[in-house]
């Protein structure tokens, strides 16, 4: 923290900055065979990132926080240290960051325009929080809505990564019912490269894999149809769960605290939304490979999923009806109650006419006049 | 709209209204049936044998004699069918948490692996008795389009089922939206194809059991 | 006045009720029924598939009382009963379904497609599909009073025969009797056996018995052919019989279809209960057995069997009282296969004996008795309905085969233990 927040002495190439900070080559290239095996890449691209990388000018970097918490921040920040990640900061030149920089006011928003025209078309924009439609007053920074701060960012902005669920797919702020109008980033900007880094927050190396990723190769990784790396979002949590056996097995915790729960059975019953949630928690993990939320206990909620919040109660499982109750069946069994007594009023009515109309059968009228 | 944003639509919305057009539907049936009424018999009934229509509800889940060395493939693929269809249904760990949220009654669970079984096997007994249908001379003559949908309406929960226990065809989270969608779509027609036989067939069992029983014959 | 497909379609609405709507409702056509008809399988035609010859009815039910029906007529998109459909379904309505109710014992739903094929038969007769013969017998029975036509004349004829016979009083007209005895044409016609038997038998059991003049024909073309008007005139004049003589008890002869005419539908018939009983003759003879009034000696050496009919056994519940009568008078007494509530019928009846138009089916259907009958290897067939007597005769002969076909009752008075004293 205290490194970032001083001001920037490293000049040139990415190489010499590492150099400038002790680290060594074999540090950098442990690194680097790291991010590849992350990125799904062949191992042999480990040399070729890191001669990119070391040869790369820091990239210019500019992040804007909107309708956001600052966990991504926080999740970027804090959980890498003291790791060797935390220096893809080193990597970069973040030019604008609410949290981290130490200028305010206008000196800050200075900063932010110099970046833009002195990196025009080539700096990073990375964004966290969601777009207020509803009212511009909803969010604005140094009197600039977010919906024109974003605007006029991201028009020279080489691409952009939307990190956490707000800035991807509208978040928190857009759940129902939505009352700041809060949009993703990708509902607005359309014509620049947009990479999906959702989460709540994101894990801290999918944001720092990214990141490098682009410095590497100059361009995007692959993305799935949700604008998300593949090579993070390709499987679901339950696919790589630990306690996937125990699912398999039908084996699962019923509360927190029962013996089930202590074995490490499945917390499906719980409403875990593993089976559906796309992201590498259980692979990965938090806090330098320490444990994800299953792992300590807790089902997955689900939060790298779009309108994750809307979708059914944190604590029902997913084969459990998201609002359907005994009482609704209950009322529409009524309605076919009067449904079904008008239709017996019609049905005897309409025998009760047959009756009357009954002509008594007699031995001649078995035949037919015209047969 | 995403897939979870499908996925919650089916469990919602969707469901909510399958399951009030399917109660409300069945309902319905059942005032068609017992609105119609049954004139009261005055024949001196054989024996006195008040539970002879409810034994008949349960005595005629087995074969009459002879029957099933004539017609194996209905007998066996029936059973196969609904046993399978049933423990699925009824013993799937996440089957039961739905009745649990719903009912709030809830059971044991039987083990996947059993419980897939059982779906394939009910699967596969499906796929026989398509092949009867279409080859017996019988049971083709007496088919018609509401017979294949109710077939094709039984098979879709089952097989979108089976798929996304495996992970199969689709992604997971779409392809656990299909089977909800192809259970909904059954909800909705169950109460108006012949697979109302589900709850009809206790009534036309039990007439059955009291008009042979009062006769002093009921199976 | 005549027959109309409008009245047909008036009965159809009429007769349908919630049985009939839970059984339509509750058919998944796995066509288990066919595999139960013997029409089916002796000719291995799908179109004798019971439930199919139901296909008008349910087509009315389903246009008539239910939702997606009604919107489906009122938009037009049904597919209404036509007279010519009736005419296509008469065949199978009457000609090749005996109302022997093996399918309703088999269909795993449930359905007794018998009592639905009953009721639709109203629809039939009501839209002038009945068949000739039917009509020409229902017409004899409610004018004459009998389906083939005998009037008292040829019973007393029958009467001064046994008694001469038999040297045995046969009462007439005996209030305060206990039994009166009813006979079928058949029998009175064909096989005058039975009187003699019945006489004998009560004579030595001290049984009071009557026989009434204008109640003497216990068959009922109108259950046959389907119109309960019709069933209900000759029904009300044994009820009005018995009443008038006060007797405890109606006996039903060797009839199959008269017992369910008189024992079952006859109360709903008049819209009350009886005031008096109503017993088969096997029911009659096993409880004076039971009782030990009826005793016997001797036993027959021939190997024998028994032809169950269908309105007796299956539909008629009489089925131990058949059995241990015999094994009183049989050493060698076998069982066909599936004896009992799931026999076979013999292919005639449900009024199709007496439909001319159906006798090459019906013959051609009654290859599974004689193979029953074969395999059981007897030559002596009992049986205790005059219909299936007849009816087995004919095929037996058609067949060539040398099996002598006798009623139970006269079975048992052969070896009954009689008291020469006057």
């Amino acid at each position: 923290m205290k490194q970032t927040n001083s001001p920037k002495v490293l000049q040139g190439t990415v190489g010499e900055g590492l150099e400038q900070r002790g680290i060594t080559r074999r540090e950098f290239l442990k690194f680097c065979t790291a991010l590849t095996a992350m990125l799904a890449l062949p191992p042999s691209m480990a040399s070729v990132m890191a001669e990119a990388i070391a040869k790369a000018r820091r990239q210019s970097v500019i992040w804007l926080s909107f309708q956001e918490c600052t966990g991504c921040t926080e999740s970027i920040t804090r959980s890498h240290s003291p790791t060797l990640e935390t220096l893809i900061f080193d990597l970069i030149s973040l030019d604008y960051h609410h949290t981290l920089q130490a200028a305010s006011a206008e000196a800050a928003e200075l900063a932010r325009t110099q970046a833009m025209q002195e990196n025009a078309g080539k700096y990073l924009l990375v964004v966290d929080g969601s777009i207020p439609m509803g009212d511009p007053g909803y969010s604005t920074i140094a009197g600039i809505s977010n919906y024109d701060m974003l605007i006029e960012t991201a028009k020279g902005a080489a691409a952009i990564v939307a990190v956490g669920t707000c800035a991807t797919y509208g978040g928190l702020p857009k759940a129902d019912p939505n009352p700041t109008g809060a949009v993703a980033v990708s509902d607005i900007i359309k014509d620049k490269p947009i990479i999906n880094v959702p989460g709540c927050p994101p894990i801290p190396v999918v944001m720092t894999g990214v990141l490098a990723h682009f410095l590497t190769f100059g361009s995007i990784p692959e993305l799935d149809d949700l604008g998300r790396p593949k090579s993070f979002y390709g499987e679901t949590i339950h696919d790589r769960c630990y306690r996937r056996p125990f699912y398999d097995q039908g084996k699962f915790a019923q509360t927190f605290d029962d013996e089930a729960a202590r074995m490490g059975w499945c917390l499906f019953k719980l409403g875990c939304k593993g089976p559906v949630t796309y992201n590498a928690c259980a692979t990965t993990k938090w806090n330098d490979g320490t444990s994800f939320p299953i792992q300590s206990g807790h089902g997955c909620i689900g939060c790298s999923e779009p309108n994750f919040w809307d979708a059914g109660p944190l604590y029902k499982a997913l084969s459990m009806p998201v609002s359907a109750t005994a009482s609704m069946l209950g009322a529409a069994a009524v309605a076919g109650a009067a449904a079904g007594v008008a239709i017996t009023w019609h049905n005897r009515s309409t025998k009760a006419s047959a009756k009357a109309a009954h002509e008594k059968v007699t031995p001649q009228e078995l035949l037919r006049e015209d047969k | 709209m995403n897939h979870l944003d499908l996925l919650t639509f089916a469990r919602g919305d969707a469901l909510n209204w399958a399951l009030i057009l399917f109660a409300a539907g069945v309902v319905l049936r059942l005032f068609e049936i017992f609105g119609l009424g049954r004139k009261a018999d005055l024949a001196k009934p054989r024996t006195n044998s008040p539970g002879s229509g409810w034994r008949t509800v349960f005595t005629r889940s087995l074969p009459p004699q002879g029957l099933l060395n004539r017609e194996p493939v209905t007998y066996v693929g029936g059973y196969v069918f609904h046993l399978g269809l049933f423990a699925t249904i009824l013993f799937f760990a996440p089957h039961i948490e739905f009745f649990d949220d719903l009912f709030g009654i809830s059971w044991p669970n039987l083990p996947s692996a059993l419980v897939d079984a059982s779906a394939v096997a009910a699967i596969v007994a499906l796929c026989v008795l398509l092949a009867h249908r279409i080859t017996n001379p019988v049971k083709r003559m007496l088919s018609g389009f509401g017979d294949y949908l109710a077939w094709a309406l039984t098979l879709l929960p089952l097989l979108t089922g089976y798929l996304s226990f495996h992970h199969l065809l689709f992604e997971y989270t779409l392809m656990l939206s299909l089977h909800l969608f192809s259970v909904e779509l059954l909800l909705v027609l169950l109460p108006f194809t012949k697979l109302f036989h589900t709850f009809s067939v206790f009534i036309s069992r039990w007439y059955n059991g009291d008009i042979f029983g009062r006769k002093g014959t009921a199976s | 006045m005549s027959a109309t497909l409008a009245k047909g379609i008036n009965s159809f609405k009429e007769v349908i009720d919630t049985p009939i709507a839970s059984f339509f409702s509750s058919c998944v056509h796995c066509g288990l029924c066919a595999e139960a008809c013997l029409f089916y399988t002796e000719t291995g035609d799908a179109k004798y598939t019971p439930i199919r010859k139901l296909e008008p009815l349910r087509r009315v039910w389903q246009q008539e009382y239910t939702l997606l029906g009604k919107l489906g007529k009122t938009l037009g998109l049904s597919k209404p009963v036509t007279d010519a459909e009736l005419e296509a379904w008469e065949p199978l309505v009457y000609d090749s379904c005996t109302l022997c109710g093996r399918c309703a014992m088999v269909c795993p739903v449930g359905n007794d497609l018998t009592y639905m094929i009953r009721k639709m038969r109203e629809g039939m007769a009501a839209s002038g599909h009945a068949p000739e013969d039917l009509v020409g017998a229902t017409t004899r029975a409610v004018t004459i009073g009998s389906p083939m036509g005998i009037k008292w004349p040829a019973v007393l004829a029958q009467i001064k025969h046994v008694q001469n016979e038999t040297g045995i009083e046969v009462p007439v007209e005996k209030e305060g009797a206990d039994y009166l005895v009813l006979m079928s044409s058949m029998e009175i016609i064909n096989f005058p056996e039975y009187l003699s038997a019945l006489s004998r038998i009560f004579k030595q059991t001290g049984v009071s018995w009557t026989l009434a003049q204008d109640a003497f024909e216990a068959t009922n073309s109108g259950i046959q052919i389907g119109a309960s008007d019709l069933a209900r005139e000759i029904v009300s004049r044994i009820v009005v019989a018995a009443e008038r003589l006060k007797v405890k008890c109606v006996i039903s002869p060797e009839c199959g279809h008269a017992f369910t005419a008189l024992r079952w539908e006859g109360p709903n018939l008049i819209g009350r209960p009886f005031r008096f009983e109503v017993k088969h003759i096997l029911e009659v003879l096993d409880e004076l057995h039971t009782a030990g009034r009826l005793k016997t000696k001797g036993k027959d050496k021939r190997p024998l069997t028994y032809h169950d009919p269908c309105q007796i056994a299956r539909r008629g519940g009489v089925v131990e009282q058949p059995r241990r009568l015999l094994n009183e008078v049989a050493s060698d007494f076998r069982e066909m296969p599936d004896a009992g509530v799931m026999n076979w019928c013999c292919g005639g009846g449900g009024g199709v004996s007496a439909n001319s138009r159906a006798e090459p089916l019906r013959l051609q259907v009654f290859k599974h008795k004689k193979e029953q009958i074969e395999a059981t290897g007897t030559q002596t067939l009992i049986t205790a309905c005059a219909n299936c007597r007849i009816v087995m005769e004919e095929g037996l002969e058609h067949h060539h085969m040398k099996v002598e076909v006798i009623g139970l009752t006269e079975l048992l008075a052969q070896y009954l233990v009689e008291d020469n004293t006057p």
